[in-house]
This record gives structure tokens, C-alpha cells and sequence, in this order.
């Protein structure tokens, strides 16, 4: 099915409709609002209206002590938890000069990848949802809910992890966690080709994905965007190989790319992420150092004066923490780089000439979660 | 029994009754099974709660349907508002009047004389057929107007161009069987069928196909649910409906796709003729009552439908009409001339 | 798990592995004289007020009225051709200027980050970077959002993440972390007018 594009040609004498997509609507995932001017079924422009959940999240940071804000950037994109937190602490570690310890590096790294498989699967998940694939949704979701409870194991908590402090691990993996993780590492390959099975070669999800949201290599880089969206438009590039941080250094992982940047791509791109961090986290279940997890640290995190900025590859795209410090117990400002947000702003030029139900697939594919949009 | 009172007015009034009330049920039942097995293709439970295995649940939501509160858009054109849903679930029902449903039965020996089981069989059942159902056209589009709701208008209007785009191809997939056929009469093409020792699915194979697809489309079901993709219009023409006004688009979904099903089980899997009808040594298949093999056939398909909604994505508005006039059309045609031609050169038509 | 086994020789007991000693804490350094720097400085050179090294990340101080010039260049001659980020601090009692913006900004040759920094007093406009790097679009959007500077030469320049007709900029130290009463009256029986939601602890009753 190609796109017939040329059939919904504008009539003469049509009025161009302007339609509000949300907060409230089922498919713009949370309280994302879309101002869609149309003429028919055809977009003329899309215009995000964003700000809906906005909590003022960084200012709030200023009030607190440094650990204190590890819970509040699991509130930031609430499905990529762990590498919110893996950014923050990153960024302060940096700043006060700590080398953690390289067990807690480790640990990190396989929540980070457990992270981005679990977001990862949410985005499938939800894409396929609004494309209409209504089965995908539970089948993902079953596996989602192993990771879920390996993450409740270890720290406690399911969704907001909160389980790195500035300076490494707060616990040890607990008896036996690691057993039960490469029971799941095995058999996730096997899902995720049933779910390949379900949509790659499908001719509707072909049709509806193939040459939809077009964005070339230059335009995505201008664009600034990271993550999945970037590699799908064929730029290499991965904050994990580009500037690596804990040990991703050490570990053999191939970053995918597609080549036309149209939806379709960025979808295989996501697929062979979740084979490439299965790969990650089998390596990290063999080569797992023994050791402390926590370095040595004062009780009260009082970093010096100065300013830095740490960013580890989320699951949506580059995440960074910007800190400034007077010396103080508490940041001076603390800047996030919100991926989705980044990502977000390109929707007009991905949806511009295309369809209404484009619109819905872009939006699945860019991946956005808006708790992280609105901070 | 030749009293007049009783031969056109009691048995007919008593058949209309058992129809409509077995139709309704029968869409109702039909959401709790889809609700079952699309739960059961999905690894999840469905409904279980409301009696056996939750059998009562249709019965509970029409109770809740009920009991809820009738709202009515303040801006919405209230007289076309009001009949949309009565437009929709009227055309719905009436088609089941021409379905023949099985030859005439005595049930059993409970009856002095055969009836037939379908209300009536008129000469131009399929054209009624076709003629009625397209009318529930004007309860979508004429809803999603009054609603005054762009989402709702939206929905109407892509509902509007997907029949109008699927009516022709299917029926130039209907014109295939009527020339095998030689009659508009539902129960003459399923005697043809019984005379011509072969169910019409196997020359007719093309037609079926494009039948049933374009009866997928028709009936708004998933992967051409365009009109009501929740994902891009929220509810499609049905948005702003709410209660039982709600509960008639709802139902008339249902009963539409019991008359796709029940016509392409007619026209194509003869009716309620036993698999193989001219295969003497599957006689032993005639306990079976006629009745339930119809049925069978129809709770296939039915099965189909759920089955899709499990399986596909949905596909984008521009992709569907030129399925509909790009492929469908031109295939339906080519179709018919070749099944003409070989009716012309043997003969086998009537 | 790994405090009951016996701790693998990480080091033979001569030094501290990192972790247990006494966190190293980085200082800053000049760099005026660091590659990238020098890079820049020699393709416009008054361009660099001040560089700083700062745990490996170098910072560029550069004359506002010349970011443009400095984005063009870096973007074009240089081949930072990604802006990663754009964001702003309020240093609120500074005499020399009151806020910094900064930006950071990468290159994928080398792998290498520069920041960029210029130092605004309230009320002073910035080039904006949108000709330069469309992706500045709603970095700035958010920067006159929360700060209230001003980007000269942005296409839409407006709020972000609060609604237009709001009443300050949240992230300038003098916004109370509180809040303030905006004056939106969304249910004036439940918040009367003047209550607003922050003013009166406990909300709705």
C-alpha cells in the first residue's frame, strides 16, 4: 500500500477546520494539545501546546539536598526512572569528584538497560495502540511487568526507582536477583521476535509507518534530536559510544540506525535497541565485578563551587543534568535536558502535508512522555 | 390452519418477535464473546464476574446503559441528535426480515403445518437487503453532524465515504453469485446452491473475498474502523452519545455485522445447507438441524470479525479508499466478466 | 552478595582504589590555552572573554553582542553542527550582569563539547540561535519562560510551559518557590478571587 496522498486532494472552495488534539485525547499520551489546522483529512499545520503538568521541577530542586533530589527526577519522565536517576547522580559525581566503585557502575548499567527495555516496550506498546494494533499492548506489557518486579526486588519500588544515591548503590543486589534476570534476558529474544512477527512485515503497519514523518540525517542533527529519532534518520550516534560514562566503555554493543528516518525505521531501530541491551545486560550478568557498591562519601553531599553537566543515552534520547553549585548542600540551579521536549518541538515538521492519523503516529514515534515535557 | 388471522398476522407478529428478541440478544452476546475471546487472544480475562463465567454481563451493561444519564450537547441540532441512533438501529433490524435463517420446519412435530423460520422472502431480498442496510448510513453521518463535535463530524464523514466506496465493489462481488444464481430471492440461491451441488464459495472465490472484506469495511470493523478509531477521533460519530442512545450505535455495530456474516454465509456457504450437500455419504451430517449449521456458519464469521480486531493495525483513510476503488473495484469487475463468461460457455447458471 | 565473599584483589593495598579514598574534587582551571579554545579564538579573536576547564568541561565565556557571530561561526568553520542545550542562571545580585545564558554545544568529528556562556544584565537582549540551530527554538522559548530574557531575532517568542498573561518568571531567585496568586479564577466559589491556590494552605476545604 503506498501512500495515496494525491487522492485527498484539496477541493477549491474547502475551509480550512482547526481542531484541538487534546490535553484530553486519547492517543497524544498524557495531557499533550495539539492545535491542528486542516483541510479535510490533511494537515496544513500542528502546533504543540505544551505545559499542562508543568511542576516547576527545577525550582523545586533548588530547595533540596542533593540525595533529596534522586525521588523527584524519577517524576520527570516516569518511565525511564533509572536513567534519570543514572543522569543526576551522574552529574553530581562529576562535580564533587567521586569515582564510584565499579560494582555500583555495573549495577547501574544493567537498571539503566532494564530501563530502557521496559520504556522501550511502553513506547511499542502505545505505538502500535494508536496505529490500531490493540494485541501488542498485553503481550508487551506481560514482560514489562517481569522488569517491574526485578526493579521492585531491588529497590522497593516498580515505577519511581529511586535507587542511586550520589556516590553509588545504596543496596547490593539482593540473594538471587541476578538468576531471575537471565531467566528473563533468555527469553525476551523470543518475545520480541513474536512481536516482529505481529507487526515488521505486516502490509498495514508497513503502510502506515513506511515514508511517514520523513526527517533527513542534516535535519535531525539541526534539529537537535536524540535518541531513537536521530539513528532512525541514519546518523550514528550514541551518548553510550560518543562520550561513555560507567562502563559502557566496556561493554560490546552495536548502535542500529535506519536510513530513510521515516517512522518504520525509527520502529526497527527501537527493536534492535531492545536486542542490543539484552546484549549489554548478558554481559554485565558474566562480567559483574564483586566489591563495595558504595564509595566513600560524606553523610551530607556538599559539592564545590562550579558548574557541570553529565548526560547518559535515556531511552528517549540524550538526558542531562546541568548543576550548578555555590558549595552549598543544595543546587544552585539544576537544569535538565529534557529529551522528549527536544524531540517534541519537530513534530510540525514531520506531520505538515500528511494525514490526521499521521499526526497520531508521529507522536507515537517521537516517544514522548510529557512529565518529562512539562517538568 | 388456513384462518387468515393466524396466517398473516399471529405467526408473522410471533416470528418478528423471536427475531428482534433473538437479534438483540444475539448482538449483545455477540460483545460479551468478543469481549472473551479478544481477551483470550490478548492473555487477559475479559469479563468473568457477572454470573457464569460472567454470561451476564450484556445483560448488566444494558441495565447500566439504562440507568445512565442522557446527555445532550448543549449546541447539538437536538431533533437530528436525537433520531440518529434510531436511523442507525432501525435498518439494522429490519434487514433480518428477508434472512433466511432455514427451510421450512415444523420444529420437531410441534407444528400441524412447515413454516418457514424467516419472516418473509420476497423476490429482491438482496437488493433489499443492500438497500436497507446502506440506509443506517444516515444515522452515522446525520449523528456525527448533530453532535456538533468536529471529531464526531470527522467520524461521519470518513463513515460516509467508506461505504459509499465499499457499497460498489460489493456488489459487483454479489452480481458474480446472482448470475450463478439466477435470482434475487435469498432462499432461491440457497436452493440453487442445493441444486447446483456446490456452495457458491468455490467458483466464487474472488467474489467471497472481496464480499467479505468490503462487509469488514462496511461495518466499520477493525482493520477499517476508521470512523471510530479511537486513537485519532476519540469515539469517531459516536462521540458525544451517551446511554442507550449510545447503546444503539453500539448495538446496530453488532447486528451489522450478523448481517454480513448471515448474507455471506447465504450467498456463499449456502446457507443452511450441510457442508458438501451433494456428498451422499455425509448424510449422516442431516441431524444436524438446518438451523444450527446456519448459525455455525454465521458464528464463524463472527469469529473472523473479533479475530481481526485482535490481529490488525488499522489502516489510514487514504489507504482505504484506494483499497476500495484501486483494487476491489477493478478485481470485482474482472471477476464478474470471467464468471460471466464461463456461465455463457457452460452453461451453468439457470 | 559480595560483602560475605572475599574481596578480589581490585588493588594490591598500596593505594586506595578511587572509591575509598577521598573524593578528588575538580577545580577550575584556565583554558585559554586548551585546543578548542584556541580554535575558536583563532577564527574570531576578540570572541573569547574567558575560557574555564571544569572537570574536563570547558567553558567559553563570549561578549554577548557577538553570540550570533560565535554561533555562525562554531556551527559553520568549526563543525558544532549540535546544539545540545540552551538554558540560563540567575546569579541575582551580581553586579556584572545578572544572568548567565549558556549554551552547549557538540560536534560529532571529534566527539567534543564547548560551552558557551554570556553574561546579561535584566532586560538585555540575546541573539537568538534559531537561524544558527533550529532546535534552539523552544530552549529560548523556555529561557524567556523562566527567566524573562529575551532572544532578539526568535520567530515565536513566546511562553512555553506557563500560559500567556502569567505573571513572572519562575526560575529567577526572586519568584517565591511557593508560588504566587496568578489571579486565575478557574472555580471562584471554591478559591475566592485573590485566594489562589498557594495563598491559602490547605486549598479547597
Amino acid at each position: 500500500m503506498s501512500t495515496d496522498l494525491h487522492l485527498i486532494q484539496s477541493m477549491p472552495d474547502s475551509e480550512e477546520m482547526e481542531v484541538s488534539f487534546g490535553p484530553q485525547h486519547p492517543a497524544t499520551h498524557g495531557v499533550l494539545r495539539v492545535m491542528v489546522r486542516l483541510d479535510g483529512e490533511r494537515i496544513l499545520d500542528a502546533r504543540p501546546i505544551i505545559g499542562y503538568l508543568h511542576r516547576g521541577t527545577e525550582k523545586l530542586f533548588e530547595t533540596m539536598y542533593y540525595n533529596g533530589c534522586v525521588p523527584h527526577t524519577d517524576r520527570l519522565d516516569y518511565t525511564t526512572a533509572a536513567a534519570n536517576n543514572q543522569a543526576f547522580v551522574g552529574a553530581v559525581e562529576k562535580l564533587m569528584g567521586v569515582t564510584i566503585p565499579p560494582r555500583a557502575a555495573w549495577i547501574r548499567m544493567m537498571l539503566a538497560e532494564m530501563q530502557r527495555l521496559a520504556s522501550h516496550i511502553i513506547w511499542l506498546a502505545t505505538h502500535a495502540l494508536d496505529i490500531g494494533a490493540m494485541s501488542p499492548f498485553f503481550y508487551t506489557f506481560q514482560e514489562r511487568e517481569t522488569i517491574l518486579d526485578l526493579f521492585e526486588e531491588y529497590c522497593g519500588a516498580r515505577l519511581t526507582l529511586n535507587a542511586m544515591r550520589v556516590g553509588g548503590q545504596p543496596l547490593d543486589l539482593p540473594e538471587g536477583w541476578t538468576d531471575r534476570l537471565r531467566v528473563f534476558v533468555d527469553q525476551l529474544p523470543d518475545r520480541i521476535a513474536e512481536w516482529e512477527r505481529l507487526l515488521t512485515d505486516n502490509r498495514i503497519w508497513k503502510g502506515r509507518t513506511v515514508g511517514v514523518g520523513v526527517i533527513s540525517a542534516a535535519d535531525a542533527v539541526n534539529w537537535g534530536l536524540t535518541g531513537p529519532p536521530l539513528r532512525g534518520s541514519g546518523v550514528r550516534w550514541d551518548v553510550r559510544k560518543a562520550l561513555p560514562y560507567e562502563g559502557y566503555d566496556q561493554v560490546e554493543f552495536d548502535v542500529p540506525i535506519g536510513q530513510n528516518g521515516d517512522t518504520y525505521d525509527r520502529y526497527l531501530v527501537r527493536m534492535e535497541e531492545m536486542r542490543q541491551s539484552l546484549r549489554i545486560l548478558r554481559q554485565c550478568l558474566d562480567r559483574q565485578p564483586d566489591g563495595p557498591v558504595m564509595a566513600k562519601v560524606p553523610k551530607v553531599i556538599k559539592p564545590p563551587k562550579g558548574e557541570v553537566y553529565h548526560s547518559v543515552e535515556g531511552p528517549k534520547g540524550e538526558l542531562g543534568f546541568y548543576v550548578v553549585s555555590d558549595g552549598s548542600t543544595q543546587p544552585y540551579r539544576l537544569h535538565v535536558r529534557p529529551s522528549s521536549f527536544i524531540n517534541l518541538q519537530v513534530l510540525p515538521e514531520l506531520v505538515r502535508g500528511h494525514l490526521v492519523a499521521d499526526l497520531i503516529a508521529v507522536i507515537g514515534t517521537l516517544d514522548i512522555v510529557l512529565g518529562e515535557i512539562d517538568r | 390452519m388456513t384462518n387468515p388471522w393466524v396466517v398473516y398476522l399471529l405467526v408473522p407478529m410471533v416470528k418478528i418477535v423471536v427475531i428482534l428478541g433473538a437479534i438483540t440478544l444475539a448482538a449483545a452476546y455477540l460483545s460479551y464473546f468478543e469481549r472473551r475471546l479478544v481477551g483470550f487472544l490478548q492473555i487477559r480475562l475479559g469479563p468473568n464476574r457477572v454470573g457464569w463465567q460472567g454470561v451476564l454481563q450484556p445483560i448488566a451493561d444494558a441495565l447500566k446503559l439504562f440507568s445512565k444519564e442522557d446527555i445532550i450537547p448543549t449546541r447539538a441540532e437536538k431533533l437530528v441528535y436525537l433520531s440518529g441512533p434510531v436511523l442507525i438501529i432501525v435498518p439494522a433490524l429490519v434487514v433480518f426480515s428477508v434472512i433466511p435463517f432455514g427451510p421450512p420446519t415444523n420444529l420437531f412435530g410441534l407444528l400441524p403445518q412447515a413454516i418457514p423460520p424467516y419472516l418473509t422472502d420476497i423476490n429482491v431480498s438482496v437488493l433489499f437487503v443492500l438497500g436497507v442496510s446502506s440506509f443506517g448510513i444516515y444515522g452515522i453521518i446525520l449523528g456525527g453532524w448533530a453532535s456538533n463535535n468536529k471529531f464526531s463530524l470527522m467520524g461521519g464523514l470518513r463513515s460516509a465515504a467508506q461505504l459509499i466506496s465499499y457499497e460498489v465493489p460489493m456488489g459487483f462481488a454479489i452480481v458474480a453469485v446472482l448470475l450463478m444464481a439466477g435470482s434475487l430471492s435469498l432462499v432461491s440461491i440457497v436452493e440453487a446452491q442445493r441444486q447446483a451441488h456446490v456452495w457458491y464459495v468455490f467458483p466464487g472465490f474472488v467474489a467471497f473475498f472481496i464480499y467479505f472484506i468490503c462487509g469488514v469495511a462496511e461495518t466499520n470493523r477493525n482493520p477499517f474502523d476508521l470512523p471510530e478509531a479511537e486513537a485519532e477521533l476519540v469515539a469517531g460519530f459516536h462521540t458525544e452519545y451517551s446511554g442507550m442512545k449510545f447503546a444503539f450505535y453500539f448495538l446496530a455495530e453488532y447486528a451489522n455485522m450478523v448481517v454480513v456474516s448471515s448474507m455471506a454465509t447465504v450467498l456463499f456457504f449456502g446457507g443452511w445447507l450441510r457442508p458438501f450437500p451433494s456428498w451422499g455419504w455425509l448424510g449422516f451430517l442431516d441431524v444436524v438441524p438446518p438451523v444450527v449449521w446456519f448459525l455455525a456458519k454465521v458464528a464463524a464469521f463472527l469469529y473472523c470479525y473479533i479475530w481481526f480486531r485482535g490481529t490488525f493495525p488499522r489502516v489510514r483513510f487514504d489507504q482505504l479508499m484506494a483499497l476500495g476503488w484501486k483494487v476491489f473495484l477493478p478485481v470485482s469487475l474482472a471477476n464478474l466478466m470471467v464468471i460471466g463468461t464461463l456461465i455463457v460457455l457452460f452453461g451453468g447458471g439457470r | 552478595m559480595a560483602e560475605q565473599e572475599t574481596p578480589t584483589p581490585q588493588a594490591p593495598a598500596v593505594a586506595l582504589p578511587p572509591w575509598e579514598a577521598n573524593p578528588v574534587t575538580p577545580a577550575p582551571q584556565d583554558a585559554r590555552q586548551h585546543g578548542q579554545v584556541a580554535e575558536l579564538a583563532a577564527a574570531l579573536p576578540d570572541a573569547v572573554l574567558d575560557a574555564v576547564d571544569m572537570a574536563g568541561q570547558v567553558t567559553v565565556a563570549i561578549p554577548v553582542e557577538r553570540a550570533l557571530e560565535v554561533f555562525r561561526v562554531c556551527a559553520e568553520r568549526l563543525g558544532y553542527e549540535f546544539l545540545v542545550d540552551c538554558t540560563a542562571v540567575d546569579w541575582k545580585d551580581r553586579p556584572e550582569g545578572r544572568f548567565d545564558v549558556i549554551w552547549w554545544i557538540h560536534r560529532h568529528r571529534d566527539e567534543r563539547r564547548l560551552r558557551l556562556k554570556v553574561r546579561v544584565a535584566d532586560g538585555v537582549e540575546v541573539a537568538s540561535a534559531t537561524p544558527v540551530w533550529k532546535t534552539a527554538n523552544w530552549m529560548e522559548r523556555e529561557v524567556w519562560d523562566m527567566f524573562g530574557i529575551r532572544f532578539a531575532g526568535h520567530p515565536n517568542l513566546e511562553r512555553i510551559l506557563t500560559w500567556e498573561g502569567f505573571g513572572g518568571h519562575p526560575l529567577r531567585k526572586d519568584f517565591p518557590v511557593e508560588g504566587i496568586d496568578t489571579g486565575a479564577a478557574v472555580y471562584p466559589e471554591t478559591y475566592p478571587p485573590g485566594g489562589g491556590p498557594s495563598a491559602k494552605p490547605g486549598g479547597a476545604q
